[in-house]
């Protein structure tokens, strides 16, 4: 009787103290945030462009986390997009849907500057502050800051913006990969022709 | 002369011995260029930013005068090779793979060469180091053995860091080229003298140059120069890739610079022959970078040689200057055989890393042959001289797999070609890498701007949550004083005859007009106004026509008319006052309103006790709050509870409005649907039901006014029969027919009073008269068929 009393008691602390420790845990180790939603939201190319149908990309992160969205709704990130949340979220990578607009190469807004009227829309469009100007001023796009989403091309009452391709300058430039070679050994493509 | 201890020379792994070709450049000794007639200078011509141009078109330089300046730490500045006019500023053929334009400022040259004026040094040994690096920064040095890093930042890259050994780059391995050996052959003495320099800013333990034992007439010249000097010049054997920094350093030191690291992380700076020699320049001349040694090599040249040309030189002269056969040209390629890049114009210039201009006929430079898969062969990884696994890296690109790259060190090749040299089955492994690094530097270009995208975004929410929260607030603050405001007035109209105090700016704005002016007060004060203005009128008329006798008779009767009006007013006021003043009457409403004040004056005094109590208020303060807070508890509770209870009959006004204008909106909106679809019977039925509403809505609206002491609005209820499309635009019409009419009618009248022709303008009037017509009808047709319908 006494051991049994002994070994439930001894139970008993044990349980207590990993309680104890596991609430501690609990607390001193608690994440802020979600880091799924930041993962998704880190992998996602921050057009801020709602091509996917929500408001920025953060708020896909958060709908592909937790209310299943699925992971090919996001053109300007397209296929490599795609297969880099696959990977992340072990889901099989789906073809991009059209629905949403296809994958295009980069773009930045351009003003037409003798067209700008000054009516701000665009600058109130722009998710990432990138065209300055003021009321009845003209209004310019910073290219730099510029993430091609074309948000500013609709509000604009006199059509002056356009959405032009990254012009390639030796600064960034790339080269080009070697076209692909014969994939037999040339022994060997000698033999199959004879 | 012998060296005191013979050094110890290490080896560096793989690497080949491809034909040398450097004898046939090296025969002529170094000549000059002749001037060319126009230079261009690419505002790029080192790592780092892009310079910035501090001259404009058209602007005359003198040889050596700043064109460009340097934006930012990591980036150089740019001067005139000669004189001249600017004659453009802007995209400009530029030497480069991608065969590219790039902004560049281009100089017509006038042939003068004349120099502006220079800060030659002629005792470097009395400035520190600092003075001395500026000088070397502001001359414009970037490196000019091939990538071009600003040299006044590479040596001064690791600040902290002691630096014991420099090393100085006279390998020059690369097939053909043989620059820095002509310069080491001819401008020896310079080359030391730019030692000297970095030797005074550095302090370093020992200075090492490096020399391949193929250039024997270097050697001797660079230990000539040298002389007694603790400079050690260190003959090795030849290889490639012995010039570079990395295989150099390990060659001389037996040490390796860390992957990702710099030579001066191991306590090393290291620099090219034709750097040292601009430093010369700079620093004993006060030249700024200007020109350099380039060699012109190539079988489709009948004269190679090494020319001494002033950057911005399009490479069309400099071939033309050493015998340029076109026919015989195949590939021009600017930097060695091994890892130069073909050029694809002549027009681009000589920068200030072209060190070698190779111009190959077609047996020199033959296409490479096609590439066959890979037989595993191995011979890469025992030539590769960073010892990295080409083989792995080639099968990792054609994949694509960027992060199995960057595991293996693809960043630490140096893009040499060995591996492609010796490659059995040819395959251009150096092409694979390079557009795998560059791949890879894009997409880390774009993560990082994905990163700065996602801040500024989360930025911009965060601003605009604060205005909008801001907005709200406002709106509250706006909306608590109307309400305030609105209160005082309704103490007041229950106090018609003195204004309320409650609201001071109620007060101070009641206090500035003449308060409450009764229906007649205000007939009169127009009255004398009107008399005032006739009376101005007929003064200045009188000044402007001081002859005419009549108007004179005017003024004085008008001035009798304004006195007396004013009179009528004045005295109207001050019996008002008169009614006003005896205030304090024993009415009901006074008694609320002296409460009231009360109630205020103690509030008041609750919140400046509090203020002056603050955060921590003492035990005093918080007995004279105590105390304040029952007071005011006590002189609300006395407070007439009239204004509660009239709130709830407002609300309900308030309600029975805004239903009545949503039920308006709804049945606009269903007639403006009917009226474009008139057959649909339940667009019919929605209208009615609309109406219906509407009427309900009205009528509660009218028992809300009569139950409220609020005075009814007067308005008119219009009921404005919807239009369709068709008839809007018709009247549309008919409206801009009446003004264009009107304008028309306008025109003609001015032409009659200038006894114009008004031939046209009676035309034109004709002619919308017809058009006004025309709508009209069509208009009143358009309702009668409406009407029959």
């Amino acid at each position: 009787m006494g051991i049994v009393v002994t070994a439930i008691l001894v139970l008993l602390g044990l349980a207590l103290i990993f309680g104890a420790i596991l609430g501690y845990a609990a607390i001193r180790f608690k994440v802020e945030g979600d880091p799924i939603v930041d993962q998704i939201n880190a992998v996602l190319p921050q057009t801020q462009c709602g091509q996917c149908g929500h408001p920025g990309c953060k708020p896909y992160a958060e709908g592909i986390a937790n209310g299943g969205e699925p992971i090919n709704k996001c053109p300007p990130g397209g296929e490599a997009t795609i297969q880099a949340l696959a990977d992340l979220l072990d889901v099989e990578p789906l073809p991009l849907d059209a629905e949403h607009g296809e994958e295009k190469p980069r773009m930045v807004a351009y003003i037409r500057e003798a067209e700008c009227i000054g009516c701000t829309k665009c600058i109130q469009a722009c998710p990432v502050d990138a065209i300055l100007g003021a009321a009845k001023q003209m209004h310019t796009v910073i290219v730099d800051e510029c993430t091609g989403c074309d948000l500013c091309v609709e509000p604009c009452p006199v059509d002056c913006i356009d959405m032009l391709p990254l012009p390639t300058t030796p600064q960034n430039w790339k080269w080009d990969y070697p076209l692909p070679g014969k994939t037999l050994i040339a022994t060997d493509a000698q033999r199959g022709a004879a | 002369m012998t060296q005191a201890t013979p050094i110890k020379i290490w080896d560096i792994p793989g690497g080949i011995h491809p034909p040398e070709n450097k004898h046939q450049s090296t025969a002529n000794g170094l000549e000059v260029a002749p001037l060319p007639a126009r230079l261009i200078l690419p505002l790029q011509q080192h790592i780092g930013a892009r310079a910035e141009p501090v001259v404009s078109v058209g602007d005359r330089v003198l040889k050596g005068q700043l064109l460009a300046e340097a934006n930012g730490l990591v980036s150089c500045p740019l001067h005139a090779p000669t004189s001249g006019t600017v004659s453009a500023i802007g995209p400009a053929p530029y030497p480069h793979a991608s065969g590219l334009e790039e902004w560049a400022i281009t100089l017509e040259s006038d042939g003068q060469d004349e120099w502006t004026d220079l800060e030659p040094i002629s005792d470097f040994r009395a400035l520190e180091s600092a003075p001395l690096l500026e000088m070397i920064r502001l001359a414009g040095i970037s490196g000019l053995g091939g990538a071009g890093f600003p040299t006044a930042v590479k040596i001064n890259a690791r600040p902290e860091q002691k630096i014991h050994s420099l090393i100085i780059n006279g390998t020059e391995c690369e097939p053909y080229i043989t620059a820095d050996d002509t310069a080491m052959r001819y401008k020896a003495t310079e080359i030391v003298a730019g030692i000297e320099i970095l030797r005074h800013i550095l302090h370093p333990e020992e200075v090492l140059v490096g020399i391949e034992d193929n250039k024997s007439e270097a050697i001797a010249a660079m230990r000539e120069a040298v002389g007694e000097r603790d400079i050690r010049i260190v003959p090795f054997p030849t290889k490639y890739p012995s010039g570079g920094e990395k295989q150099l350093i390990q060659i001389l030191t037996g040490k390796e610079v860390p992957s990702g690291g710099l030579p001066a992380d191991i306590g090393m700076v290291c620099q090219n022959i034709g750097t040292l020699l601009a430093i010369h320049d700079a620093i004993i001349l006060g030249q700024p970078l200007i020109k350099r040694i380039t060699t012109l090599t190539g079988e489709a040249l009948t004269h190679p040689t090494n020319v001494e040309a002033l950057i911005g030189t399009p490479i069309r002269d400099l071939l033309e200057f050493a015998g340029l056969q076109p026919d015989r040209l195949y590939r021009l390629v600017m930097g060695g055989p091994m890892m130069g890049f073909t050029l694809q114009s002549m027009d681009a210039p000589v920068i200030k890393t072209s060190n070698c201009l190779l111009a190959g006929t077609l047996e020199e430079l033959p296409p490479p042959p096609v590439a066959q898969p890979c037989i595993r062969c191995g011979l890469c990884s025992e030539a590769c001289p960073a010892m990295l696994l080409p083989q792995q890296l080639h099968w990792f690109a054609l994949g694509k797999e960027y992060d199995q790259l960057k595991r293996l060190n693809l960043f630490d090749c140096i893009e040499c070609g060995c591996c492609s040299y010796v490659c059995p089955s040819s395959i251009p492994l150096v092409q694979y890498y390079r557009a795998s690094k560059s791949e890879i530097r894009a997409l880390e270009l774009q993560q990082h701007k994905a990163e700065h995208s996602k801040q500024r975004f989360e930025q911009r929410q965060q601003r605009l949550q604060r205005e909008a929260e801001q907005k709200e607030a406002d709106r509250k603050a706006r909306a608590d004083k109307a309400a305030r405001m609105k209160a005082a007035k309704e103490a007041g109209t229950a106090s018609p005859d003195t204004p309320a105090p409650a609201e001071p700016d109620v007060a101070r704005v009641t206090a500035q007009k003449p308060a409450g002016l009764n229906a007649e007060q205000k007939q009169l004060k127009i009255a004398a106004a009107t008399a005032q203005m006739a009376l101005k009128k007929a003064q200045k008329q009188v000044a402007a026509n001081p002859d005419n006798a009549e108007l004179k008779a005017q003024v004085p009767v008008l001035e009798q008319a304004w006195r007396e009006a004013q009179q009528r007013f004045d005295a109207s006021l001050g019996e008002a006052s008169v009614k006003a003043t005896p205030a304090p009457s024993a009415g009901a409403d006074d008694e609320t309103k002296r409460l009231k004040i009360e109630a205020a004056m103690l509030r008041a005094s609750l919140k400046k006790a509090e203020r002056a109590a603050g955060d921590t208020p003492t035990e005093e303060q918080e007995k004279e709050i105590y105390a304040l807070r029952e007071q005011v508890a006590v002189a609300e509770a006395r407070l007439p509870k009239e204004t509660a209870a009239k709130k709830p009959v407002d609300e309900n006004l308030k309600k029975a409005k805004l239903d009545a204008a949503m039920a308006k909106a709804a049945l606009k909106k269903a007639e403006r649907a009917q009226a474009d679809n008139m057959d649909d019977p339940a667009l019919q039925e929605e209208v009615e039901r609309c109406r219906d509403i509407l009427t309900e809505a009205l009528h509660t609206l009218e028992q809300a006014e009569a139950n409220t002491s609020q005075p009814v609005p007067e308005r008119e209820r219009v009921d404005k029969k919807p239009i369709d499309e068709a008839t809007r635009q018709r009247k549309t019409e008919l409206a801009m027919a009446k003004a264009a009419y009107k304008k028309a009618e306008q025109s003609f009248k001015q032409a009659q009073e200038a006894n114009a022709d008004t031939g046209a303008a009676q035309a034109e009037l004709d002619r919308t008269k017809e058009a006004l017509n025309t709508a009209a009808k069509a208009l009143a047709e358009h309702m009668a068929s409406k009407e029959t319908d």
